[in-house]
Protein backbone atom coordinates (compact mmCIF):
# COMPACT_ATOMS: atom_id res chain seq x y z
CA UNK A 1 0.00 0.00 0.00
CA UNK A 2 1.38 3.80 -0.76
CA UNK A 3 0.42 6.66 0.87
CA UNK A 4 -1.28 7.44 -2.55
CA UNK A 5 -3.79 4.90 -1.76
CA UNK A 6 -4.48 6.20 1.69
CA UNK A 7 -7.42 8.94 1.83
CA UNK A 8 -7.64 8.63 5.45
CA UNK A 9 -5.21 8.14 7.95
CA UNK A 10 -6.11 7.76 11.81
CA UNK A 11 -3.35 7.54 14.51
CA UNK A 12 -3.74 6.64 18.28
CA UNK A 13 -6.99 9.08 18.45
CA UNK A 14 -8.48 9.43 21.71
CA UNK A 15 -11.91 10.59 22.94
CA UNK A 16 -13.69 10.70 26.25
CA UNK A 17 -16.90 11.72 27.11
CA UNK A 18 -16.76 13.65 30.20
CA UNK A 19 -14.42 11.31 32.15
CA UNK A 20 -15.15 8.76 30.54
CA UNK A 21 -13.38 7.23 27.74
CA UNK A 22 -15.20 6.49 24.59
CA UNK A 23 -12.12 5.89 21.97
CA UNK A 24 -8.60 4.65 23.13
CA UNK A 25 -6.03 4.95 20.66
CA UNK A 26 -7.51 4.27 17.62
CA UNK A 27 -5.34 3.78 14.82
CA UNK A 28 -7.05 3.16 11.32
CA UNK A 29 -6.15 3.34 7.87
CA UNK A 30 -8.93 3.59 4.66
CA UNK A 31 -7.77 2.87 1.19
CA UNK A 32 -9.19 5.30 -1.83
CA UNK A 33 -11.93 3.66 -3.35
CA UNK A 34 -12.66 1.21 -1.02
CA UNK A 35 -15.44 0.66 1.52
CA UNK A 36 -14.69 -0.30 5.53
CA UNK A 37 -16.64 -1.42 7.58
CA UNK A 38 -16.46 -0.27 11.02
CA UNK A 39 -18.47 -3.32 13.28
CA UNK A 40 -18.88 -3.84 16.76
CA UNK A 41 -21.73 -3.80 19.71
CA UNK A 42 -23.53 -1.15 21.15
CA UNK A 43 -21.28 1.25 22.79
CA UNK A 44 -18.01 0.37 21.14
CA UNK A 45 -17.13 3.60 19.88
CA UNK A 46 -18.15 3.23 16.62
CA UNK A 47 -20.65 6.41 16.08
CA UNK A 48 -17.95 8.61 18.04
CA UNK A 49 -15.02 7.33 15.59
CA UNK A 50 -17.49 8.90 12.77
CA UNK A 51 -18.33 12.03 14.83
CA UNK A 52 -14.48 12.55 15.53
CA UNK A 53 -13.79 12.41 12.34
CA UNK A 54 -16.16 14.84 11.31
CA UNK A 55 -15.03 17.28 13.94
CA UNK A 56 -18.85 17.26 15.66
CA UNK A 57 -16.43 15.11 18.57
CA UNK A 58 -13.00 16.95 19.93
CA UNK A 59 -10.41 14.40 20.32
CA UNK A 60 -8.35 14.34 23.44
CA UNK A 61 -4.98 13.07 21.90
CA UNK A 62 -3.88 11.40 17.74
CA UNK A 63 -3.81 12.46 14.68
CA UNK A 64 -6.47 12.23 11.43
CA UNK A 65 -4.73 12.46 8.23
CA UNK A 66 -7.19 12.75 5.27
CA UNK A 67 -5.60 13.13 2.21
CA UNK A 68 -2.43 13.96 2.86
CA UNK A 69 -3.42 17.05 5.30
CA UNK A 70 -3.80 16.76 9.14
CA UNK A 71 -7.58 17.39 10.00
CA UNK A 72 -7.52 18.22 12.97
CA UNK A 73 -8.42 21.55 14.46
CA UNK A 74 -10.25 22.10 10.48
CA UNK A 75 -13.85 23.45 11.32
CA UNK A 76 -16.94 21.33 10.77
CA UNK A 77 -18.00 23.33 7.84
CA UNK A 78 -15.08 23.20 6.00
CA UNK A 79 -14.90 19.60 6.01
CA UNK A 80 -17.36 18.81 3.27
CA UNK A 81 -15.20 21.13 0.72
CA UNK A 82 -12.61 18.98 1.18
CA UNK A 83 -14.67 15.94 -0.26
CA UNK A 84 -15.78 14.83 3.29
CA UNK A 85 -19.18 14.00 3.71
CA UNK A 86 -20.97 12.36 7.10
CA UNK A 87 -24.37 10.97 6.63
CA UNK A 88 -25.09 10.88 10.61
CA UNK A 89 -27.69 8.05 12.85
CA UNK A 90 -30.78 8.49 12.16
CA UNK A 91 -30.22 9.89 8.80
CA UNK A 92 -29.90 13.85 9.51
CA UNK A 93 -32.87 14.96 7.31
CA UNK A 94 -34.27 18.44 7.71
CA UNK A 95 -38.30 16.85 8.31
CA UNK A 96 -39.22 20.30 7.97
CA UNK A 97 -37.80 20.65 4.82
CA UNK A 98 -38.80 19.24 1.31
CA UNK A 99 -36.82 16.77 -0.64
CA UNK A 100 -35.89 19.37 -2.82
CA UNK A 101 -34.46 21.64 -0.26
CA UNK A 102 -32.38 19.04 1.99
CA UNK A 103 -31.12 18.04 -1.63
CA UNK A 104 -30.17 21.50 -2.58
CA UNK A 105 -28.66 22.01 0.67
CA UNK A 106 -26.12 19.45 0.15
CA UNK A 107 -24.37 21.70 -2.52
CA UNK A 108 -25.22 25.22 -1.57
CA UNK A 109 -21.11 25.87 -0.31
CA UNK A 110 -20.61 24.99 -4.12
CA UNK A 111 -19.70 27.67 -6.10
CA UNK A 112 -19.95 25.42 -9.29
CA UNK A 113 -23.32 26.01 -9.62
CA UNK A 114 -23.80 24.72 -12.95
CA UNK A 115 -21.94 21.36 -11.58
CA UNK A 116 -24.07 21.05 -8.58
CA UNK A 117 -26.76 21.35 -10.48
CA UNK A 118 -25.96 18.48 -12.24
CA UNK A 119 -25.48 16.80 -9.37
CA UNK A 120 -28.87 17.10 -8.38
CA UNK A 121 -30.24 15.84 -11.56
CA UNK A 122 -28.04 12.66 -11.21
CA UNK A 123 -29.25 12.06 -7.60
CA UNK A 124 -32.84 12.24 -8.74
CA UNK A 125 -32.01 9.76 -11.53
CA UNK A 126 -30.81 7.32 -8.89
CA UNK A 127 -32.92 8.12 -6.45
CA UNK A 128 -36.30 7.92 -8.54
CA UNK A 129 -38.99 7.93 -5.96
CA UNK A 130 -37.56 11.22 -4.27
CA UNK A 131 -38.45 12.82 -7.66
CA UNK A 132 -41.55 11.95 -7.38
CA UNK A 133 -41.68 13.54 -3.85
CA UNK A 134 -39.61 16.53 -4.47
CA UNK A 135 -42.13 18.95 -2.44
CA UNK A 136 -43.09 16.42 0.28
CA UNK A 137 -41.81 17.60 3.58
CA UNK A 138 -38.81 15.45 4.97
CA UNK A 139 -41.52 14.02 7.99
CA UNK A 140 -43.78 12.68 5.37
CA UNK A 141 -41.33 10.45 3.92
CA UNK A 142 -40.67 6.61 4.23
CA UNK A 143 -37.31 4.91 6.29
CA UNK A 144 -35.98 3.96 3.00
CA UNK A 145 -36.83 7.11 1.49
CA UNK A 146 -35.09 9.09 4.47
CA UNK A 147 -32.42 6.66 3.75
CA UNK A 148 -32.09 7.98 0.64
CA UNK A 149 -32.38 11.47 0.89
CA UNK A 150 -29.23 11.30 3.14
CA UNK A 151 -27.26 9.51 0.76
CA UNK A 152 -28.30 11.63 -2.09
CA UNK A 153 -27.73 14.86 -0.41
CA UNK A 154 -24.53 13.94 0.60
CA UNK A 155 -23.70 12.87 -2.98
CA UNK A 156 -24.52 16.14 -4.25
CA UNK A 157 -21.85 17.39 -2.48
CA UNK A 158 -19.79 14.84 -4.95
CA UNK A 159 -17.34 13.55 -1.83
CA UNK A 160 -14.25 11.61 -2.05
CA UNK A 161 -14.75 10.04 1.47
CA UNK A 162 -18.62 9.37 2.81
CA UNK A 163 -18.75 8.60 6.14
CA UNK A 164 -21.85 6.63 6.59
CA UNK A 165 -23.82 6.08 10.32
CA UNK A 166 -25.89 2.72 10.26
CA UNK A 167 -27.38 3.16 7.25
CA UNK A 168 -29.87 0.34 7.54
CA UNK A 169 -31.39 1.10 10.96
CA UNK A 170 -34.49 0.65 11.16
CA UNK A 171 -35.19 -0.67 7.41
CA UNK A 172 -36.65 -3.69 5.39
CA UNK A 173 -34.10 -5.75 4.24
CA UNK A 174 -34.83 -5.62 0.64
CA UNK A 175 -34.28 -2.24 1.53
CA UNK A 176 -30.81 -2.09 3.20
CA UNK A 177 -30.10 -4.82 0.35
CA UNK A 178 -30.46 -2.13 -2.36
CA UNK A 179 -28.46 0.32 -0.21
CA UNK A 180 -25.85 -2.09 -0.09
CA UNK A 181 -25.75 -2.46 -3.79
CA UNK A 182 -25.77 1.23 -3.96
CA UNK A 183 -22.56 1.94 -2.58
CA UNK A 184 -21.07 -0.98 -4.36
CA UNK A 185 -21.81 0.68 -7.45
CA UNK A 186 -20.91 4.32 -6.11
CA UNK A 187 -17.43 2.75 -5.34
CA UNK A 188 -16.82 1.14 -8.75
CA UNK A 189 -18.11 3.53 -11.00
CA UNK A 190 -17.13 7.13 -9.33
CA UNK A 191 -14.63 5.86 -6.87
CA UNK A 192 -15.85 6.70 -3.57
CA UNK A 193 -14.73 5.73 -0.59
CA UNK A 194 -17.27 4.84 2.42
CA UNK A 195 -16.50 4.50 5.80
CA UNK A 196 -19.61 2.15 6.88
CA UNK A 197 -20.55 2.15 10.32
CA UNK A 198 -23.16 -0.67 10.63
CA UNK A 199 -24.22 -3.20 13.60
CA UNK A 200 -25.83 -5.85 10.16
CA UNK A 201 -22.70 -7.60 10.06
CA UNK A 202 -23.91 -9.47 7.27
CA UNK A 203 -24.95 -6.79 5.04
CA UNK A 204 -22.15 -4.55 6.08
CA UNK A 205 -19.44 -7.66 5.21
CA UNK A 206 -21.64 -8.10 2.15
CA UNK A 207 -20.29 -4.89 0.54
CA UNK A 208 -17.13 -3.70 2.34
CA UNK A 209 -13.34 -4.58 1.19
CA UNK A 210 -11.99 -4.28 4.90
CA UNK A 211 -13.60 -4.59 7.71
CA UNK A 212 -12.54 -3.39 11.84
CA UNK A 213 -14.01 -4.54 14.90
CA UNK A 214 -14.89 -2.39 17.58
CA UNK A 215 -15.10 -3.22 21.43
CA UNK A 216 -15.07 -0.42 24.43
CA UNK A 217 -13.46 2.20 22.00
CA UNK A 218 -10.43 0.37 20.66
CA UNK A 219 -10.03 -1.30 17.41
CA UNK A 220 -9.59 -5.08 18.26
CA UNK A 221 -9.10 -6.25 14.94
CA UNK A 222 -8.31 -5.26 11.28
CA UNK A 223 -8.67 -7.53 8.57
CA UNK A 224 -10.22 -7.98 4.93
CA UNK A 225 -13.99 -8.35 5.01
CA UNK A 226 -13.45 -11.55 3.00
CA UNK A 227 -11.55 -12.95 5.69
CA UNK A 228 -13.76 -11.60 8.26
CA UNK A 229 -16.67 -13.26 6.04
CA UNK A 230 -15.29 -16.85 5.41
CA UNK A 231 -13.55 -17.59 8.62
CA UNK A 232 -16.04 -18.53 11.03
CA UNK A 233 -13.37 -18.94 14.28
CA UNK A 234 -12.58 -15.07 13.54
CA UNK A 235 -15.55 -14.11 13.04
CA UNK A 236 -16.95 -16.23 16.53
CA UNK A 237 -14.49 -14.34 18.53
CA UNK A 238 -14.82 -11.33 17.83
CA UNK A 239 -18.03 -10.71 16.88
CA UNK A 240 -19.81 -13.48 18.27
CA UNK A 241 -21.14 -15.75 15.38
CA UNK B 1 -72.41 48.92 13.88
CA UNK B 2 -70.74 51.96 13.04
CA UNK B 3 -68.96 51.66 16.30
CA UNK B 4 -67.74 47.97 15.40
CA UNK B 5 -66.32 48.81 11.86
CA UNK B 6 -64.42 51.54 13.44
CA UNK B 7 -62.98 49.65 16.03
CA UNK B 8 -62.51 46.55 13.73
CA UNK B 9 -60.11 48.70 11.23
CA UNK B 10 -58.53 50.01 15.00
CA UNK B 11 -57.69 46.96 16.18
CA UNK B 12 -56.18 45.50 12.65
CA UNK B 13 -53.83 48.26 12.52
CA UNK B 14 -52.76 47.68 15.84
CA UNK B 15 -52.62 44.02 14.81
CA UNK B 16 -50.16 44.48 12.30
CA UNK B 17 -47.73 46.07 14.29
CA UNK B 18 -48.31 42.84 17.05
CA UNK B 19 -47.86 40.91 13.97
CA UNK B 20 -44.37 42.55 13.21
CA UNK B 21 -43.26 42.24 16.78
CA UNK B 22 -44.39 38.77 17.25
CA UNK B 23 -42.53 37.77 14.29
CA UNK B 24 -39.15 39.14 15.64
CA UNK B 25 -40.11 36.81 18.29
CA UNK B 26 -40.80 34.20 16.37
CA UNK B 27 -37.45 34.91 13.85
CA UNK B 28 -35.71 34.29 17.07
CA UNK B 29 -37.27 31.42 18.50
CA UNK B 30 -37.01 29.32 15.44
CA UNK B 31 -32.78 30.52 15.35
CA UNK B 32 -31.91 30.22 18.63
CA UNK B 33 -34.93 28.27 20.59
CA UNK B 34 -34.95 31.67 23.12
CA UNK B 35 -37.90 33.82 23.55
CA UNK B 36 -36.34 36.94 23.62
CA UNK B 37 -37.76 38.54 26.73
CA UNK B 38 -35.15 41.61 25.67
CA UNK B 39 -36.77 42.69 22.34
CA UNK B 40 -38.62 45.24 23.36
CA UNK B 41 -35.72 47.40 25.66
CA UNK B 42 -33.46 46.40 22.05
CA UNK B 43 -36.58 47.84 19.86
CA UNK B 44 -36.82 50.72 22.17
CA UNK B 45 -32.83 51.47 21.96
CA UNK B 46 -33.19 51.01 18.10
CA UNK B 47 -36.33 53.76 17.74
CA UNK B 48 -33.95 56.25 20.19
CA UNK B 49 -31.36 56.02 17.66
CA UNK B 50 -33.86 57.11 15.23
CA UNK B 51 -34.77 59.88 17.59
CA UNK B 52 -30.98 61.37 17.72
CA UNK B 53 -31.05 61.01 13.91
CA UNK B 54 -34.12 62.98 13.29
CA UNK B 55 -33.63 65.42 15.92
CA UNK B 56 -30.29 66.17 14.45
CA UNK B 57 -31.13 65.89 10.65
CA UNK B 58 -35.02 67.17 10.91
CA UNK B 59 -35.51 64.13 8.43
CA UNK B 60 -37.98 61.32 9.53
CA UNK B 61 -37.13 59.31 7.10
CA UNK B 62 -33.33 59.31 7.84
CA UNK B 63 -34.38 59.20 11.69
CA UNK B 64 -36.59 55.51 10.23
CA UNK B 65 -33.25 54.12 8.58
CA UNK B 66 -31.09 54.63 11.24
CA UNK B 67 -33.49 53.28 13.41
CA UNK B 68 -33.99 50.00 11.49
CA UNK B 69 -29.74 50.04 11.21
CA UNK B 70 -30.14 50.64 14.78
CA UNK B 71 -32.08 47.31 15.16
CA UNK B 72 -30.00 45.39 12.70
CA UNK B 73 -26.25 46.26 15.02
CA UNK B 74 -28.11 46.29 18.25
CA UNK B 75 -28.88 42.20 17.59
CA UNK B 76 -25.63 41.51 15.77
CA UNK B 77 -23.73 42.44 19.26
CA UNK B 78 -26.90 41.24 21.41
CA UNK B 79 -25.98 37.70 19.91
CA UNK B 80 -21.97 37.95 19.13
CA UNK B 81 -21.71 39.64 22.94
CA UNK B 82 -24.36 38.29 25.23
CA UNK B 83 -25.90 35.14 24.25
CA UNK B 84 -23.44 33.32 22.08
CA UNK B 85 -21.89 32.63 25.60
CA UNK B 86 -25.02 31.59 27.40
CA UNK B 87 -25.50 28.16 28.72
CA UNK B 88 -27.86 26.64 26.12
CA UNK B 89 -28.23 23.44 28.78
CA UNK B 90 -30.59 25.41 30.86
CA UNK B 91 -33.46 27.59 29.37
CA UNK B 92 -33.51 29.49 32.81
CA UNK B 93 -30.48 31.12 32.19
CA UNK B 94 -31.61 32.19 28.47
CA UNK B 95 -34.39 34.09 30.15
CA UNK B 96 -32.86 35.50 33.13
CA UNK B 97 -29.26 36.82 30.66
CA UNK B 98 -32.19 38.36 28.74
CA UNK B 99 -34.77 39.45 31.51
CA UNK B 100 -31.15 41.36 32.96
CA UNK B 101 -30.07 43.30 29.30
CA UNK B 102 -33.49 44.61 29.44
CA UNK B 103 -32.67 46.31 33.14
CA UNK B 104 -29.00 47.21 31.48
CA UNK B 105 -30.70 48.84 28.29
CA UNK B 106 -33.67 50.88 29.78
CA UNK B 107 -31.34 52.11 32.81
CA UNK B 108 -28.67 53.26 30.23
CA UNK B 109 -31.28 54.87 27.94
CA UNK B 110 -32.52 56.64 30.96
CA UNK B 111 -29.54 58.20 32.05
CA UNK B 112 -28.77 59.08 28.12
CA UNK B 113 -32.00 60.27 27.55
CA UNK B 114 -33.78 60.43 30.78
CA UNK B 115 -37.07 59.34 31.61
CA UNK B 116 -39.72 61.62 30.51
CA UNK B 117 -41.66 60.91 27.69
CA UNK B 118 -40.47 62.28 24.06
CA UNK B 119 -42.63 63.39 21.34
CA UNK B 120 -42.83 61.22 18.57
CA UNK B 121 -43.49 62.06 15.13
CA UNK B 122 -45.72 60.30 12.02
CA UNK B 123 -44.65 60.59 8.66
CA UNK B 124 -48.05 60.81 7.52
CA UNK B 125 -51.27 61.87 9.04
CA UNK B 126 -53.32 60.06 11.92
CA UNK B 127 -56.84 61.36 11.05
CA UNK B 128 -59.02 58.73 10.02
CA UNK B 129 -60.05 58.71 6.60
CA UNK B 130 -64.30 58.47 6.61
CA UNK B 131 -66.37 56.10 4.61
CA UNK B 132 -69.91 58.12 4.87
CA UNK B 133 -69.81 58.89 8.79
CA UNK B 134 -67.31 56.22 9.51
CA UNK B 135 -64.25 56.93 10.67
CA UNK B 136 -62.18 54.11 9.15
CA UNK B 137 -57.98 54.35 8.83
CA UNK B 138 -56.05 57.00 8.97
CA UNK B 139 -53.06 57.52 5.92
CA UNK B 140 -50.72 56.59 8.87
CA UNK B 141 -52.17 53.66 9.12
CA UNK B 142 -52.26 52.66 5.88
CA UNK B 143 -47.95 53.39 6.16
CA UNK B 144 -48.51 50.81 9.19
CA UNK B 145 -50.03 48.05 6.74
CA UNK B 146 -48.13 49.02 3.90
CA UNK B 147 -44.36 48.94 6.35
CA UNK B 148 -45.89 45.23 7.93
CA UNK B 149 -46.98 44.00 4.71
CA UNK B 150 -43.55 44.78 2.99
CA UNK B 151 -41.73 43.03 5.80
CA UNK B 152 -43.53 40.09 5.96
CA UNK B 153 -43.39 39.45 2.14
CA UNK B 154 -39.69 40.08 2.14
CA UNK B 155 -39.37 37.97 4.97
CA UNK B 156 -41.12 35.10 3.09
CA UNK B 157 -39.47 35.25 -0.23
CA UNK B 158 -36.11 35.88 1.99
CA UNK B 159 -36.62 32.34 3.65
CA UNK B 160 -38.36 30.70 0.80
CA UNK B 161 -36.87 31.73 -2.26
CA UNK B 162 -33.05 32.40 -1.25
CA UNK B 163 -30.14 30.22 -0.62
CA UNK B 164 -29.77 32.47 2.82
CA UNK B 165 -33.15 31.95 3.82
CA UNK B 166 -32.69 27.96 3.29
CA UNK B 167 -29.13 28.11 4.98
CA UNK B 168 -31.22 29.88 7.94
CA UNK B 169 -34.25 27.54 8.06
CA UNK B 170 -31.96 24.23 7.98
CA UNK B 171 -29.76 26.39 10.67
CA UNK B 172 -32.49 26.52 13.34
CA UNK B 173 -34.16 23.45 12.40
CA UNK B 174 -30.98 20.58 12.35
CA UNK B 175 -27.65 22.81 13.48
CA UNK B 176 -25.37 20.27 13.73
CA UNK B 177 -26.66 18.27 10.15
CA UNK B 178 -26.37 21.89 8.44
CA UNK B 179 -22.67 22.26 9.89
CA UNK B 180 -21.99 18.99 8.06
CA UNK B 181 -23.60 20.33 5.37
CA UNK B 182 -21.33 23.01 5.42
CA UNK B 183 -23.76 25.96 6.35
CA UNK B 184 -21.85 28.33 9.00
CA UNK B 185 -24.65 27.92 11.69
CA UNK B 186 -23.29 30.70 13.96
CA UNK B 187 -23.29 33.00 10.92
CA UNK B 188 -27.07 32.08 10.34
CA UNK B 189 -27.50 32.54 13.86
CA UNK B 190 -26.01 36.03 14.18
CA UNK B 191 -28.01 37.11 10.71
CA UNK B 192 -31.44 35.71 12.73
CA UNK B 193 -31.19 37.64 15.37
CA UNK B 194 -30.00 40.60 13.02
CA UNK B 195 -33.31 40.67 11.59
CA UNK B 196 -35.50 40.15 13.89
CA UNK B 197 -33.93 43.03 16.03
CA UNK B 198 -34.47 45.22 12.85
CA UNK B 199 -38.12 43.97 12.76
CA UNK B 200 -38.69 44.87 16.32
CA UNK B 201 -37.20 48.47 15.86
CA UNK B 202 -39.92 48.47 12.72
CA UNK B 203 -42.84 47.69 14.87
CA UNK B 204 -41.27 50.15 17.79
CA UNK B 205 -40.93 52.92 15.40
CA UNK B 206 -44.72 52.26 14.15
CA UNK B 207 -46.20 52.07 17.39
CA UNK B 208 -44.65 54.43 19.59
CA UNK B 209 -46.17 57.81 17.76
CA UNK B 210 -49.78 55.83 18.47
CA UNK B 211 -48.67 56.15 22.19
CA UNK B 212 -47.77 58.43 24.98
CA UNK B 213 -44.81 58.86 22.67
CA UNK B 214 -40.50 57.58 23.20
CA UNK B 215 -39.52 56.56 26.78
CA UNK B 216 -37.01 53.57 28.19
CA UNK B 217 -39.92 51.74 28.96
CA UNK B 218 -42.53 51.99 26.24
CA UNK B 219 -42.64 48.69 24.73
CA UNK B 220 -43.27 46.72 27.89
CA UNK B 221 -47.38 46.18 27.03
CA UNK B 222 -46.67 45.75 23.81
CA UNK B 223 -43.82 43.64 24.06
CA UNK B 224 -46.73 41.24 26.52
CA UNK B 225 -49.15 41.89 23.66
CA UNK B 226 -46.75 40.68 21.14
CA UNK B 227 -45.37 37.48 23.46
CA UNK B 228 -49.42 36.52 23.57
CA UNK B 229 -49.73 36.97 19.92
CA UNK B 230 -46.59 34.71 19.04
CA UNK B 231 -47.80 32.09 21.52
CA UNK B 232 -51.39 32.01 20.49
CA UNK B 233 -49.86 31.90 17.08
CA UNK B 234 -47.54 29.23 17.56
CA UNK B 235 -44.08 30.41 18.52
CA UNK B 236 -42.33 28.47 15.52
CA UNK B 237 -45.13 30.24 12.88
CA UNK B 238 -44.42 32.79 11.00
CA UNK B 239 -47.65 32.79 9.26
CA UNK B 240 -49.11 31.51 12.76
CA UNK B 241 -47.22 35.28 14.20
CA UNK B 242 -49.35 37.19 12.01
CA UNK B 243 -52.79 35.37 12.66
CA UNK B 244 -51.93 35.98 16.30
CA UNK B 245 -50.99 39.76 16.09
CA UNK B 246 -54.29 40.52 14.28
CA UNK B 247 -56.26 38.39 16.55
CA UNK B 248 -55.00 40.05 19.75
CA UNK B 249 -55.29 43.43 17.93
CA UNK B 250 -58.34 43.11 17.41
CA UNK B 251 -59.30 41.70 20.84
CA UNK B 252 -57.82 44.76 22.53
CA UNK B 253 -59.49 46.86 20.09
CA UNK B 254 -63.48 45.28 20.84
CA UNK B 255 -62.23 44.76 24.84
CA UNK B 256 -61.33 48.71 24.65
CA UNK B 257 -64.00 49.81 22.85
CA UNK B 258 -66.61 48.19 24.20
CA UNK B 259 -65.14 47.67 27.87
CA UNK B 260 -62.79 50.22 28.62
CA UNK B 261 -59.32 50.42 28.18
CA UNK B 262 -58.37 49.47 32.21
CA UNK B 263 -59.31 45.98 31.19
CA UNK B 264 -57.33 45.66 28.04
CA UNK B 265 -54.56 43.96 29.83
CA UNK B 266 -56.38 41.59 31.63
CA UNK B 267 -57.73 40.99 28.24
CA UNK B 268 -54.12 39.69 27.01
CA UNK B 269 -53.65 37.45 30.53
CA UNK B 270 -56.98 35.97 29.71
CA UNK B 271 -56.18 35.07 26.12
CA UNK B 272 -52.50 34.09 26.70
CA UNK B 273 -53.93 31.79 29.93
CA UNK B 274 -56.67 30.35 27.35
CA UNK B 275 -54.56 29.84 24.70
CA UNK B 276 -51.64 28.02 26.95
CA UNK B 277 -54.35 25.97 28.56
CA UNK B 278 -56.07 24.73 25.46
CA UNK B 279 -53.44 24.50 22.80
CA UNK B 280 -50.34 24.98 24.61
CA UNK B 281 -48.34 24.57 21.26
CA UNK B 282 -50.22 27.71 19.55
CA UNK B 283 -52.66 27.25 16.68
CA UNK B 284 -49.98 26.86 13.95
CA UNK B 285 -47.40 24.80 15.58
CA UNK B 286 -45.60 22.42 13.35
CA UNK B 287 -45.53 19.31 16.18
CA UNK B 288 -46.03 16.82 13.31
CA UNK B 289 -42.77 17.88 12.17
CA UNK B 290 -41.09 18.46 14.99
CA UNK B 291 -41.63 14.55 16.01
CA UNK B 292 -40.75 13.08 12.99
Amino acid sequence: MTADDVILQVKGLTAEYGAAPVLQEVDLTVRAGTIAAVLGANGAGKTTLLRTLSGLVKPSGGEIVYSGQPLLGVPVEQLVRRGMAHVPEGRGVVAELTVDENLRLGGLWRRDRGDAAKALTEVYELFEPLAQRRRSAGHQLSGGERQMLALGRALVARPKLLLLDEPSLGLAPRVIAQIMALLRQLRDTTGLTVLLVEQNVRSALSVADEAVVMSLGRIVTATSADRLRDDEELRHAYLGF
Amino acid sequence: MDRFVFLTFDGLSKGAVLAAFALALVLIWRAARIVNFAQGAMAVAAAYAGYSVTTATGSYWLGFAAALLGGLLIGVVVERAVMRFVDHASPLSEVIVALGLVLVLQAVLGMVYGNEFLPAGTPFSRTALSVGDVPLLSRYDLFVFGAVLLVLVGLALLFTRTSVGLRMRASAFAPEVSRLLGVNVGGMLTLGWALASAVGALAALLVIPTELGLHPHAMDLVFVSAFTAAVVGGLDSPPGAVVGGLTVGLILSYVSGYLGSDVTPMAVLVLLLAVLLVRPGGLFSSTVARQA
